[in-house]
């Protein structure tokens, strides 16, 4: 940790609660006053040259190496991509509705993980009317493990959700870790009827609880909401895929980007075409890029992904119970887009409930059971493959020779786009509650609180035994350790 | 198979090994998971993922007893088991869970009386995006093997503290109430 322009500088690494690994840096000025935050994210680099030489039909599998988290993300994204190379961009109905259901059930289980089980100890546990008090509240509760104590209903209920959704993704994708179900041009089985009854036998259960938990997100939002508001909050633009009548669709669509206020700055874009619109800065503190929207340059191009940014860039959702909520979410901000890093929460439970609405839907939708799996047409050399991950729009994007090895890949991943947002929502918290030069465990949770808002994934960092405590340092500004501060 | 008073028994094992087969020796656990796999042993559930989450506390508390198979990055070679408690104090999580917090939920959750095991395999390497164990990471993974495999068709659970495939503490298999 080195000191520089007369800044001190507070570390705090890694954050817990969130996937992977990463530290926090709060600069301050020569005042002790907070100037910038700097989320360092241990990015793993190396993928592209992993991947370099392989045949493109192994991608669809090899991505999901990338993250244990979002493994079906990766999976799709880069079979889409894959699709454009084998001429097959256009599905069968079987293929494209399988992969749809396998893409529901994995927002359903992410969600719901996020939700119940990392989320959910920051809201519960907070004095009436003051939620900040919750996200003080003591570790030793404020877990996982506090909340099963405190509330075993809805510690249950996040793990069957979770459970549902994985099982979703089973009988779509194959096993958890070597899922094969979708593969260039279309997917390798469809869903037989045995499966779809396994399936059927729990869906309305699944509604109910995802009802009650946009009720209960929705609750605190509203309930807290004046002090919820200003909390690592701030204004930006968004994007996200959109369907062409404007719908939220997670799986396909052209891409739509709105500012602040809601005003467009460019929709229904071929997302094949993304380079011309997305651009990648290079700042040398950090391994990850800082995508921008070119047409406003990287000083006010960045923009937000995820939950949050879809629900605003959507006219509409269409599954009805997921599109009522929505309305009542965007009457909050008067049908204006809403800024509210806390208000994550509360759209990343519409989108549950929209995605138990959808697989509910497509359960008795006798396509799944069709046999018409893939297709091919003219052999191409280059694709791109778009769709929105649960934390925000995945890009991936390859180059195949003649011997169909892949010469190149480019990945821009949910958690990049947020980057500034996140560094923005840091630093708003630092700046609001850092007082003097002390890492207090309430600081240190409050920065947590917000991180954790975005849901990123840090890193594909490896889960081994021995790995991720957590330290707290802070370091003066001639780069001497002043304290550490550590849990596990 | 032989229970902790010597009756012939078949206890109802969970297995899950988990880690990330394209991170070199983080693949242990899946890789280890599929040689048990391939075993066919009655009364043993094998699952393999990318890393433990919370809803393997419902199939844990199917099962009588849970075995968790990591890659481990400083622990003793070639490979430890070692009881796991149900932890309910734990601070902090991320995306995957302990195995003890998943304990932790089994017993909170379901009212699990499962015994847990960690099966901590030493790996080497872990930096690189490479779909292959180290020369020494299989080493230690055919003795872990080796090992479990003995374990699993006796229905004697033992601690080893690594160092040794020979066991040092004694911990049998729970008898089932029904």
């Amino acid at each position: 940790m080195v000191a520089t322009n007369g800044m001190k500088r507070i570390v705090i690494e890694p954050v817990t609660r969130v996937e992977g690994h990463g530290k926090v840096t709060i600069l301050l000025d020569e005042k002790k006053q907070v100037q910038q935050a700097r989320l360092h994210i241990v990015e793993f680099r190396g993928f592209e040259r992993f991947i370099q030489g392989r045949p493109f039909w192994e991608v669809p599998v090899l991505v999901q190496r990338l993250c244990g988290i979002c493994p079906v993300s990766h999976h799709l994204a880069a079979a889409k991509a894959m699709d454009w190379i084998v001429g097959g961009e256009k599905l069968t109905p079987t293929a494209e509705k399988m992969r749809r259901l396998m893409h529901y059930g994995q927002f359903f289980q992410s969600h719901a993980l996020h939700f119940f089980h990392l989320s959910s100890p920051d809201l519960l546990f907070g004095k009436p009317g003051d939620p900040l008090s919750g996200f003080a509240a003591d570790v030793a509760i404020r877990n996982v493990i506090g909340v099963a104590a405190k509330f075993p209903d809805l510690a249950v209920q996040g793990v069957m959700l979770r459970k549902y959704g994985q099982e979703v993704i089973l009988r779509t994708a194959g096993k958890k870790i070597h899922g094969t179900g979708a593969i260039p041009g279309g997917i390798n089985k469809n869903l037989s009827i045995a499966e779809r009854d396994f399936l059927l036998k729990d869906i309305d259960q699944m509604v109910e609880w995802s009802r009650s938990a946009v009720k209960l997100a929705k609750d605190y939002t509203v309930e807290h909401l004046e002090k919820l508001a200003p909390f690592g909050s701030f204004d930006s633009n968004h994007l996200s895929l959109i369907r062409e009548d404007g719908a939220m669709d997670i799986y396909h669509g052209n891409l739509r980007a709105i500012d602040s206020v809601g005003k467009k700055i460019f929709d229904q874009v071929d997302y094949r075409r993304y380079l011309d619109y997305i651009g990648e800065e290079v700042r040398p503190w950090s391994y990850m890029k800082f995508p921008f929207i070119r047409s406003l340059g990287p000083e006010k191009g960045w923009y937000r992904v995820g939950p949050l940014a879809r629900v605003n860039t959507a006219d509409f959702i269409d599954t009805p119970e997921a599109e009522a909520a929505r309305k009542e979410f965007m009457a909050v901000t008067n049908g204006k887009p809403n800024n509210i890093s806390m208000a994550y929460h509360w759209a990343r439970m519409i989108e549950l409930l929209h995605s138990i609405e959808k697989i509910k839907d497509l359960l008795h939708d006798k396509d799944l059971q069709g046999t018409d799996l893939v297709v091919k047409g003219e052999r191409r050399d280059e694709g791109v493959g778009l769709l929105e991950a649960p934390r925000g729009t995945l890009f991936h994007h390859y180059k195949v020779n003649k011997d169909d090895q892949v010469v190149m890949a480019n990945l821009i991943v949910s958690t990049t786009s947020n980057n500034e947002p996140m560094n923005r929502a840091v630093a708003k918290v630092a700046k609001d509650h850092l007082s003097g030069v002390e890492i207090t465990e309430g600081l240190l949770n409050h920065v947590e609180v917000v991180i954790r808002a975005y849901d990123p994934c840090l890193s594909c960092a490896t889960h081994a035994l021995g790995q991720m405590p957590l330290t707290v340092e802070l370091v003066d500004h001639e780069g001497n350790l002043v304290s550490t501060r550590s849990k596990n | 198979m032989p229970n902790v008073s010597g009756e012939s028994r078949q206890t109802a094992v969970l297995l899950i090994g988990y880690g990330n087969p394209g991170r070199q020796d983080d693949g242990l656990g899946p890789a280890l998971a599929a040689a048990v796999e391939r075993l066919r042993l009655p009364g043993v559930t094998v699952d393999a993922d990318y890393q433990l989450t919370v809803e393997d506390a419902a199939a844990v508390a199917q099962h009588e007893v849970a075995i968790f198979a990591d890659a481990d990055t400083a622990g003793p070679g070639p490979f430890y088991l070692r009881a796991v408690e149900p932890d309910a104090t734990l601070s902090f999580s991320t995306h995957s869970v302990s195995p003890a917090a998943v304990m932790g939920l089994a017993r909170d959750l379901f009212g699990a009386r499962t015994r847990g095991f960690v099966l901590g395999i030493r790996g080497y390497v872990f930096n690189e995006f490479e779909e292959s164990l180290s020369e020494k990471a299989l080493g230690n993974l055919a003795a872990a093997v080796r090992f479990i495999e003995s374990a699993l068709r006796s229905g004697v659970f033992e601690e080893t503290p690594g160092g040794t495939e020979k066991p040092s503490v004694t911990v049998a298999a729970p008898v089932s109430e029904e």
